[in-house]
């Protein structure tokens, strides 16, 4: 766990509890019951949350901000809810600074071409680490290709540690932002984000944080943190998909152009006088959102804030610890990603057998993983594969499930071998 | 390796050896152990050109026409592919171009491989047909 998360003593988490809110957990996968293990491509959902999307289409429906109907109204009070709710989740000061997207991948966009269209030249410098998933990668290169910006790539250690040292080197006069992420995706990697911010910071550049593999496993406080701008997204939190959120300074934020034009993000249109967009955060919310998922986004923050994230970050600690004990034993098997700080995910590769064998067979006994690249060709690159198997975890997981899939995944190279 | 029988026989028997097994671990074990018995793909066959994409694996591919017939090379460096490329070649492989072009994948459907290895698993089982295909089209043209 990361020095942000930290409490020493994290209530112990009634795993059999939890279980009992996910429903498709009770179903089987080619006759076997279903050991769900990836967790960092999305998370399963609550009854809560399934509940919350079935009562906003039941009872709530109708689009929001503008009506004067009740359920206008109504509908309006449950989605704007939930963005106090992001704000309290991530610790942000001001409900404005909460912007709504379709997820991380959209928060990150949003950030480029909104603050990065206003305020990169040619020449400028983006830092960007070599463990990024794409979507906080491309969007960059996109700036590159059209402005000209230069990307520079913090280097990763052979644990899959960001090189501090090689980091702060990477300053130049022209370093307007660093953009990395608060959990490797791939490698399950803490990054010591605070850190990383006050060095931008020292620079006088802001940090952009990819938290999508973060909030589902510690508390995060974008405050502490001192991130300029934060990305999320709700289906990995236990929420619906299609639905995040972008935290940015309030001064950022409102210093930024609108990114996308159309209703609700206005104040006043004409042909003659021109438009003028509405405050923030609702200038960089066109059109009609995804409500539904909006509101039940707050559902799954309740959810998790309820269970406790400080007893599922420990609790998935103890499942990693358990599968990275497991799959120690197993010859030929060398793990990615060892760094000391990690959470939820376990990502290696066994001599002899690939990696889509393992997810191919590993899927006829119940078990699911995920192999391939995982949105991080670059970081895979370096360690000279071009797939993983990676495991991933959740607060529903059990030790029992962590045995089988060890138990699986022997079984499963010694039918390859 | 299909000099006497014909595509169709081909696929009948696959069938038949596919139902001595109950259950689909025991199918990929024989998937598996078909591929282990593909013969050699030398290194410096691994080319570009011979590589197909749209697989999560590697996969090289080769052909050369050889008195009126196709003969098939192809590897991956993942076993249940290397299998399936030897399901494929028992089918394809050493046959006139237009009985390769004529031949429906049926085998998939009746072997339930369709079920199990659908296109979005992106196993490369459909892009190494389109390849094989197309290469029998060209020949038969």
């Amino acid at each position: 766990m990361s020095d942000l998360a930290a409490p020493a003593e994290a209530t112990v988490l009634d795993v059999a509890r939890v279980r009992r809110d996910f429903p498709i957990l009770d179903r089987e996968v080619h006759g076997k019951p279903l050991i769900y293990l990836d967790n960092a491509a999305t998370s399963q959902t609550p009854i809560q949350v399934i509940d919350c999307l079935d009562d906003y289409y039941r009872r709530l429906n109708a689009n929001i901000h503008r009506g004067l109907h009740t359920l206008a109204d109504e509908a309006t009070a449950a989605y704007e809810g939930s963005r106090d709710k992001v704000r309290d989740f991530l610790g942000a000061a001001d409900r404005r600074e909460i912007v709504f997207t379709r997820g991380t991948t959209e928060a990150i966009n949003l950030v480029a071409n909104g603050w990065g269209r206003a305020h990169l030249r040619a020449g400028d410098e983006v830092l960007v680490s070599r463990m990024e998933h794409h979507s906080n990668i491309v969007p960059w290169q996109l700036l590159a290709e059209e402005l000209g910006i230069v990307i520079r790539v913090i280097p990763v250690d052979e644990r899959g540690v960001l090189d501090l040292a090689a980091y702060r080197t990477l300053f130049s006069e022209r370093t307007k932002l660093v953009a990395v992420n608060h959990v490797s995706n791939a490698f399950g990697t803490i990054n010591p984000v605070r850190e990383l911010a006050e060095e931008a910071h020292r620079h006088g550049a802001l940090i952009l944080v990819d938290g999508a593999q973060a909030t589902p496993h510690q508390v995060v406080d974008v405050q502490a943190i001192g991130a300029d701008f934060y990305a999320f997204s709700g289906h990995k939190v236990y929420g619906p998909t299609g639905i995040g959120a972008l935290y940015g300074r309030l001064e950022l934020l409102e210093a930024m152009r609108p990114w996308q034009g159309g209703g609700e993000m206005i104040a006043t249109v004409s042909f003659e006088a021109g438009t003028t967009y509405a405050p923030v955060p609702h200038k960089f919310e066109a059109g009609t959102p995804a409500i539904a998922e909006g509101v039940a986004l707050g559902a799954a923050l309740d959810w998790v804030t309820a269970t406790g994230l400080e007893a599922i970050g420990a609790w998935e600690d103890q499942l990693l610890r358990r599968a990275t004990l497991g799959v120690s034993r197993i010859d030929g098997l060398r793990l990615l990603g060892t760094a000391p700080d990690k959470a939820g995910v376990l990502s290696f590769v066994v001599d002899g057998a690939h990696a889509q064998d393992i997810g191919l067979l590993i899927d006829q006994l119940g078990v699911a993983i995920r192999t391939g690249h995982h949105c991080a060709q670059p970081l895979l690159a370096q360690f000279g594969v071009d797939a993983t198997c990676r495991a991933s975890f959740a607060a529903y997981n059990t030790l029992d499930e962590v045995d089988a899939f060890v138990a699986a995944l022997e079984r499963v190279i010694g039918m390859v071998r | 390796m299909s000099i006497d029988t014909t595509a169709e026989q081909a696929q009948q028997e696959l069938l038949e050896e596919f139902e001595l097994f109950d259950n689909w671990m025991d199918r990929y074990q024989y998937i598996i152990d078909l591929g282990k018995q593909l013969p050699d793909f030398p290194d410096e066959w691994k080319c570009d050109e011979h590589k197909i994409q749209g697989c999560q694996s590697n996969v090289w591919m080769r052909h050369r026409l050889e008195e009126g017939r196709l003969h098939f090379d192809a590897i991956s460096d993942a076993a249940i592919v290397s299998g399936l490329i030897a399901v494929l070649l028992r089918i394809y492989s050493d046959r006139p171009p237009a009985e390769i072009r004529d031949t429906q994948p049926d085998f998939l459907a009746a072997l339930g491989l369709d079920k199990h290895l659908s296109p979005t698993r992106s196993n490369g089982l459909h892009a190494m047909l389109n390849r094989i295909y197309e290469v029998a089209e060209r020949a038969a043209a």
